[in-house]
């Protein structure tokens, strides 16, 4: 029970579909911004404060 | 037909250590040490890797220049086997995880995930030994937007009867153009002499670096195609194909198409159906090309004088794939995973063709540009802002809390249990079964390990070396039940008759 198969059904196999006015599509415009915009608060949150220094300070050396 | 397309990843973390430290501990070599023997400690008993058959100035083209090149690997440094099969290890001042080897590329999604774990719970173990306030942070990029870049490397079983010089033709114009796929997106650009006003963003943290059509260099003047010849198994059947030019993914989706598109395109060219006509005229101006077009609709001089963009030969070679699926199977790759890979290959294809944002739950460089592109417009940020650079390295941040990937909307296609599991458990269809269940059994009696030999030590006599020349073999439907059944290795070595 705790296996879990990895088989993932790829592309199921489309049986009949009884989708009435295809609700998911209602992601309008407006609720994309809104979306994005949480997710910009979000960035503004954990985004390394010190931008500059830490751009600046990430140096690698180079690999292969 | 196509043999299996094993396969795997192998991936140079950035690390960088900050806080109050002194410049030793700072060092990326001493805190790539740090991280991984803190993870050990924490973790497993060490068995170290065996360099016996590390050759890695061996040239598929049919020479070697061992005698001219440095050895790639430092013996001296951490170099461990994981007893998930995987490799961890310090590679040019950097933290590297080789996944096992898998059979198919949604065994090697599950095993990447589970190093991007296995690095963040080294970054915690490594959190305690230094002084308070200190702190390492590693990342899964691939350049640190200063010219300096380190790899994410894909490796593919191949039969040795395959022609290189038809592996390179063939592949090539594949390698240029996926980026418009699986490019993990990079702000700025490190070519000398262009600006970030000139090139503000692009698809592909490597494209900048890669100056040759073929060659054996990995660290200077990199090739699209390398030619490395180090199988790890029977040289007499097996040709590892060593690929360099590859981003590292955080996408899941990514990183499944990367290595399944791989081995499909592999698997075609192994089958001679896949064709000569979409060589590229010149392959390393076209890779920077595509790369610094996010417009996606520069196109690209093919070597026959036709002109088409990156995104109408990825569309090429996704057709002939599904031909290719109709005419001989997917097998080679895993059926349910090719035909997985098919699909999800075709819909960002679409939705690139459509309106780019519309996979920016799949595409890195997609939900990177939207994220910056949105935040340059809310902040008034310009080209050459740090807070944009800032942005794509965090991007990249294995911290779970800090990582931007991991809040952008990508799709999930792993399990979560599957991915713990798989930092200690190995896969069951490799060899990786046999090495990673004997280290987990008996890691006092193990004196080494690498790709295809494990020496036990048993007590006495002289060391034994178990060889492991075929990549099929050892899994756990061979030797499960002789593991399981054996209690020390000079059993299970007498039930191997070896």
């Amino acid at each position: 029970m705790a296996e879990r198969t990895q088989k993932q059904k790829p592309t199921p196999a489309r049986t009949e579909e009884t989708v009435d006015e295809a609700p998911v599509v209602a992601a309008t415009g407006d609720k994309l911004k809104a979306e994005l915009d949480d997710l910009l608060d979000e960035i503004d949150e954990v985004l390394e404060t010190n931008a500059e220094d830490f751009v600046k300070s990430y140096v690698q050396k180079g690999g292969q | 037909m196509a043999i299996p397309k094993v396969c795997g990843i192998e991936t140079e973390y950035g690390i960088l250590v900050r806080g109050p430290v002194s410049d030793t501990a700072a060092n990326p070599v001493t805190a790539s040490s740090l991280l991984i023997n803190a993870y050990l400690a924490a973790n497993s008993r060490r068995v170290g890797w065996d360099f016996e058959d590390e050759h890695p100035g061996s040239d598929a083209r049919g020479f070697r220049i061992d005698d001219l090149l440095m050895p790639e690997i430092e013996t001296s440094l951490v170099n461990a086997v994981l007893t998930n099969g995987a490799r961890y290890y310090v590679d040019h001042a950097h933290p590297e995880i080789s996944t096992p080897e898998c059979l198919t590329a949604r065994e090697a999604l599950v095993f990447d995930r589970a190093a991007e774990e296995i690095v963040w719970a080294s970054m915690r173990a490594a959190q305690a030994l230094l002084p308070s306030g200190a702190e390492v942070l590693c990342h899964k990029n691939n350049s640190d937007g200063k010219g300096n870049s380190y790899g994410c490397h894909e490796n593919y079983l191949v039969a040795r009867e395959v022609p290189f010089a038809r592996i390179v033709q063939q592949i090539t114009p594949h390698f240029v153009t996926r980026q418009v796929v699986v490019g993990a997106g990079k702000v700025g650009c490190e070519l000398p002499g262009t600006s970030a006003g000139e090139v503000p963003f692009q698809l592909s943290q490597r494209a900048d670096f890669f100056e040759e059509e073929v060659g054996l260099e990995t660290t200077l003047k990199r090739p699209i195609v390398n030619t490395r010849d180090e199988p790890h198994c029977d040289p007499t059947k097996y040709r590892r194909l060593h690929v360099i030019v590859g981003d590292a993914n955080m996408s899941e989706t990514a990183t499944l198409v990367k290595l399944g598109a791989a081995c499909i395109v592999l698997a075609m060219i192994e089958d001679d159906v896949l064709g000569d006509d979409l060589t590229i005229a010149n392959p390393v101006n076209a890779i920077r090309q595509v790369s610094h077009d996010p417009s996606l609709q520069r196109t690209i001089l093919l070597r026959n004088g036709r002109r088409i963009t990156a995104l109408q030969v990825q569309f090429e070679l996704l057709e002939r794939a599904r031909k290719y699926e109709r005419s001989h199977g997917l097998e080679a790759v895993g059926e349910d995973v090719g035909t997985e890979v098919l699909g999800l290959w075709e819909g960002i294809l679409s939705g690139l063709e459509r309106d780019p944002d519309s996979v920016a739950h799949q595409v890195d460089w997609v939900a990177k540009r939207r994220i910056v592109n949105a935040y340059a417009e809310r902040h008034g940020a310009r080209p050459g802002d740090a807070r944009l650079k800032a942005l794509d390295l965090q991007y990249h941040d294995l911290r779970a809390d800090k990582c931007l990937a991991r809040k952008v909307g990508l799709d999930v296609l792993t399990d979560p249990a599957d991915v713990h599991r798989a930092m200690t458990e190995p896969p069951t269809t490799t060899r990786a079964y046999f090495r990673g269940r004997c280290l987990a059994k008996w890691p006092d009696q193990i004196a080494a390990a690498n790709w295809d030999s494990i020496v036990f030590d048993i007590g006495r006599d002289p060391l034994r070396r178990v060889p492991m020349m075929e990549p099929l073999r050892g899994t756990a439907e061979y030797v499960a039940r002789l593991i399981d059944e054996s209690e020390t290795p000079a059993e299970l070595l007498a039930k191997l008759g070896s």
